[in-house]
């Protein structure tokens, strides 16, 4: 097949000794999409053990009725920075991250389409990180009160207004989460600039991988759904800095707007934060399987599907506001019509597994925890999006537990699937796939055994950010076990933890392409050079590599 | 006499309702709870069933297609790439099953807030404070606080409405065994009703955050058997008590700030920004159901709240020990 055309022989690199001042200079100067990327993924799982251990913190505060281990300020903090920072410090990051490390090799680019703006976007992201963050010591502004923002993570007016949150911290948490939102907008724009524009030869719309096409739809709705939040925070400000009156309601402002502004926000967030994993899931499963992804274009469209809809649902989280019965059960069938796209994605994942031969590697025993896990998420989502069902368990630990289910169950699976999997491409060195497995099963163990009691408790009436509780309402042993569980899970990251370490020095050696796979990434070295291919590939089907390693049965035959 | 028997008739007979401590959303006592009770079973049983089936699947084929040792690594299974007909289905079904449930939501949810409450109504307005509730019978003239004592509605002819409003942050009333919650928002009234088949003491919580002491904004509702309702409210409608014995401790009590927050009803008490006092003791908690209502507690709370509820806003009001004594006193003669 004379049009093939890869470039199998690979530039040799020879590394030489750099010195520490110069490795620093390189990492901070560097404008390299895959560098960016793996600083943004560093730093998003630098954020992920700090959220990690004020949820530990939380957990054991509550695995007891009338505990005394926090005060209720501190506790009140704890759950807001751990929401922030587990939203815009490790979600948004993690999905900058990996589109920025992934699509140029995907799509056979040589890096994004604005380098510069991608440096940018990290930069201004992790200074927006640490202005959070900075609250802990300057907060308390000058009236000396409070420290780090207490008013939960979407802050809701007029808990916010000067009259009840005085000192700085809601300033800080404005700004700090603006900021750090410039860069996913950032991001965002070069993503799409560069899947419109810098595909190799060969990469149509249709043949781009569909973890690219997620991407891209997550882009886009980063772009619609976070210009409000940023507009709602300046609003805020105004508010309390310079006298304007939107959330005020002690002059007459409108606490509910606050809460339209954040949710139109908020929930396309919850699908901009799930698409990563849909990505990875999308390339991963194929592979461990040996069969394409099972209807492709049905999953392309489940993702533009969801992201049109998403844009429709958000005042699902106002049934309790006192809307009329339509508005209530207007949204709540856009919120369930999501289901089925979502649906769709699950069985054609479920479909690419049928007949194949799985391989349980652990990217794919955790991409098996995604699909059982993410089926209970969605279940316990419909039921959320009954309004009339809602009204009991809204803003209950059931709340708590779905979106865990979600976020953890999902993203989080996802992403440890991903980053097992894309690893040796990044370091040219292989995870140990014994420490692989006891990661996998311990935090599979602990979150379930958290999250799980944690449904029941909300059932028998315990509402979510209460910083202790009675003993006598039936709450005792759930809410212990949720506190177990989280030794599981904290054994399991130390696991992971260890893994990479060990493996970054004395891992297996990876080569190009350990995993037998398919799309570009694994054309190249691994770890990949600084422009990614030495010749831009040339591509006919959706699976490049499948086409060159069986010739005689290539896809694009069928395609 | 006669008064002072019924009232200590009454203390024994409100302590004496059972108090349903676990609020079991599955365990409706009310109209509105039941209608959200009965969509969730079906609800649940529809989820359940999606569960089973594509859980199965999911486990069936991870079972059932994992690679084998005897397997032939170099030879790839059958590429599928998919099928429109099998595309088509699980779309269709789940839109239908969405279908279904979007009628079923439709009509439960219009149900219950476009319900018409039986006849007979008692109003009450529930006014949300950072961390507390202020109780308000504007068809009686009375304001109370935390616990919202209402008729039990055994035949269903005698409903609760309630208005629901906030003096400064959003917070949510939620007893779950009487209704879901809805919110109480600055600016705008709220509505609900509950018509509690039991006569008994339902608890609930403030269910949105509203800052410090979210976890201790604790909700009572009395619901009385028939006929008693009316007992309780023509006590609460009297003035406070006048004992002879208690001048000295009244006046300690009138020379404190206290009286800036706190309303006793016919005394110079008319403070807003805290609850009512007027019958105090005629409550079976204190600082909104953080402690029983015992001496012990009462004495403890007025000489430091910041103790058993820190960062609520009545402060320690550093009384010496016998001003502390006196004002004890005074608010137990508050029956």
């Amino acid at each position: 097949m004379a049009s093939i055309d890869y470039p199998l022989e690979h530039p040799k690199i020879h590394p030489r000794e750099f010195s520490f001042s110069e490795t620093l200079y390189a990492w901070v100067a560097t404008v390299d999409h895959k560098r960016l990327g793996l600083m943004y993924i560093v730093s998003a799982l630098i954020f992920l053990v700090i959220a990690g251990i004020m949820a530990s913190v939380m957990r054991i505060q509550l695995a007891v009725p009338n505990n005394h281990f926090v005060d209720p300020d501190t506790f009140n903090r704890l759950f807001t920075m751990h929401g922030t920072t587990m939203v815009f410090l490790v979600g948004m990051p993690i999905v900058a991250g990996l589109s920025n490390y992934l699509v140029p090799l995907m799509i056979g680019a040589r890096d994004m389409a604005f380098p510069r703006l991608n440096a940018f976007g990290f930069w201004i992201f992790l200074f927006g990180g640490l202005l959070l963050y900075y609250s802990y010591i300057g907060g308390s502004g000058l009236s000396g009160a409070g420290s780090a923002p207490d008013v939960g993570w979407f802050a809701y007016a007029p808990l916010t207004e000067k009259a009840f949150s005085r000192g700085a911290s809601s300033d800080f948490w404005a700004l700090g989460v603006m900021v750090s939102g410039f860069g996913s907008i950032a991001s965002a724009i070069n993503v799409i600039a560069t899947t419109i524009s810098l595909r190799c030869p060969g990469m149509t719309l249709s043949r781009m991988p569909v973890f690219v096409w997620v991407m891209l739809v997550d882009a886009w709705l980063i772009l619609v759904a976070l210009p409000p939040l940023s507009a709602a925070q300046i609003m805020l400000l105004l508010d309390r800095s310079l006298g304007a009156n939107f959330f005020n309601t002690q002059a007459g402002g409108s606490a509910v707007l606050w809460q339209h502004f954040f949710w139109i926000f908020g929930h396309p967030e919850v699908y901009i934060l799930i698409f990563p994993a849909f990505g990875t899931l999308s390339e991963i499963i194929p592979i461990f399987s040996r069969k394409p992804i099972f209807g492709r274009p049905a999953m392309v469209g489940a993702v533009v599907a969801i992201g049109f809809i998403s844009l429709g649902v958000w005042a699902h989280h106002m049934f309790a506001v006192g809307m009329t019965s339509w508005s209530n059960t207007f949204f709540a069938a856009s919120s369930m019509l999501v289901g089925v796209p979502t649906g769709i994605k699950i069985f054609n994942w479920t479909a690419t597994m049928y007949g194949g031969k799985l391989r349980f590697a652990t990217p794919m025993l955790f991409c098996c925890g995604f699909l059982l896990q993410f089926l209970v998420a969605g279940l316990t989502g419909i039921m959320l999006a009954v309004a009339p069902f809602d009204w009991q368990l809204h803003d209950s630990y059931f709340v708590v537990a779905h979106f865990h289910f979600t976020l953890i169950g999902g993203l989080v699976f996802g992403v440890f699937a991903g980053l097992y999997y894309w690893f040796p491409k990044a370091t040219g060195r292989m995870l140990s796939e014994k420490l692989g497995k006891w990661h996998f099963w311990l935090f599979c163990i602990g979150f379930n055994m958290t999250f799980i009691p944690l449904h029941f408790a909300g059932m028998l009436g315990m509402p979510r950010r209460i910083y202790t509780y009675a003993a006598g309402r039936g709450w005792e042993s759930w809410n212990m076990i949720a506190s177990i569980g989280v030794i599981f899970q904290a054994a399991g990251i130390l696991f992971f933890v260890w893994n990479v370490i060990q493996s970054l020095r004395f891992g297996e050696r990876a080569g190009d392409d350990p995993w037998d796979a398919w799309t570009l990434e694994w054309a190249t070295t691994s770890p990949p050079p600084e422009y990614n291919f030495e010749k831009l590939p040339v591509v006919r089907s959706s699976r490049p590599l499948w086409d060159l390693k069986h010739p005689q049965d290539p896809d694009w035959k069928f395609e | 006499m006669i008064v002072h028997a019924l009232a200590a008739l009454l203390q024994t007979q409100v302590p004496g309702l059972p108090e349903h401590r676990v609020a079991n959303i599955f365990k409706p006592l009310a109209s509105p709870a039941q209608s959200e009770y009965e969509i969730a079973v079906f609800v649940i049983a529809i989820t359940t069933v999606i569960f089973v089936v594509v859980g199965g699947l999911i486990v069936f084929t991870i079972v059932r297609f994992r690679r084998r040792p005897s397997d032939d690594t170099r030879q790839e299974p059958p590429q599928v790439y998919g099928s429109n007909q099998i595309e088509v289905a699980w779309t269709v079904i789940p839109i239908l099953i969405v279908f279904v449930l979007i009628g079923v939501t439709a009509r439960i949810t219009a149900g219950v807030q476009n319900a018409s409450p039986p006849a007979s109504t008692v109003k009450v307005t529930v006014i949300g404070h950072q961390w507390w509730w202020e109780v308000v019978y504007p068809d009686f003239g009375l304001t109370t606080a935390n616990e919202i004592h209402v008729p039990a509605s055994p035949d269903g002819k005698t409903a609760t409405y309630l208005t629901l409003r906030s003096m400064d942050v959003i917070h949510s009333f939620w007893v779950p065994q009487l209704s879901g919650k809805t919110d109480l928002i600055p600016n705008r009234d709220n509505f609900l009703w509950i018509d509690p088949k039991e006569a008994g003491i339902y608890l609930g919580n403030c269910a949105e955050y509203c800052g410090t002491q979210h976890a201790n904004m604790l909700l009572r509702v009395i619901a009385h058997p028939p006929g008693d309702f009316e007992k309780w409210m023509a006590e609460q409608q009297k003035p406070a008590e006048q004992n002879p014995q208690m001048t000295e401790a009244k006046a300690m009590f009138e020379s404190l700030s206290c009286i800036n927050c706190h309303t006793v009803k016919g005394t110079p008490a008319v403070g807003k920004f805290g609850p009512d006092l007027t019958h105090l003791m005629s409550r079976e908690t204190i600082g909104a159901g953080v402690l029983t209502n015992t001496a012990e507690n009462l004495r403890n709370w007025i000489n430091d709240p910041q103790v058993a509820k820190p960062g609520c806003y009545m402060p320690s009001m550093k009384l010496t020990d016998q001003e502390l004594g006196q004002v004890v006193s005074y608010l137990e003669s508050l029956k």
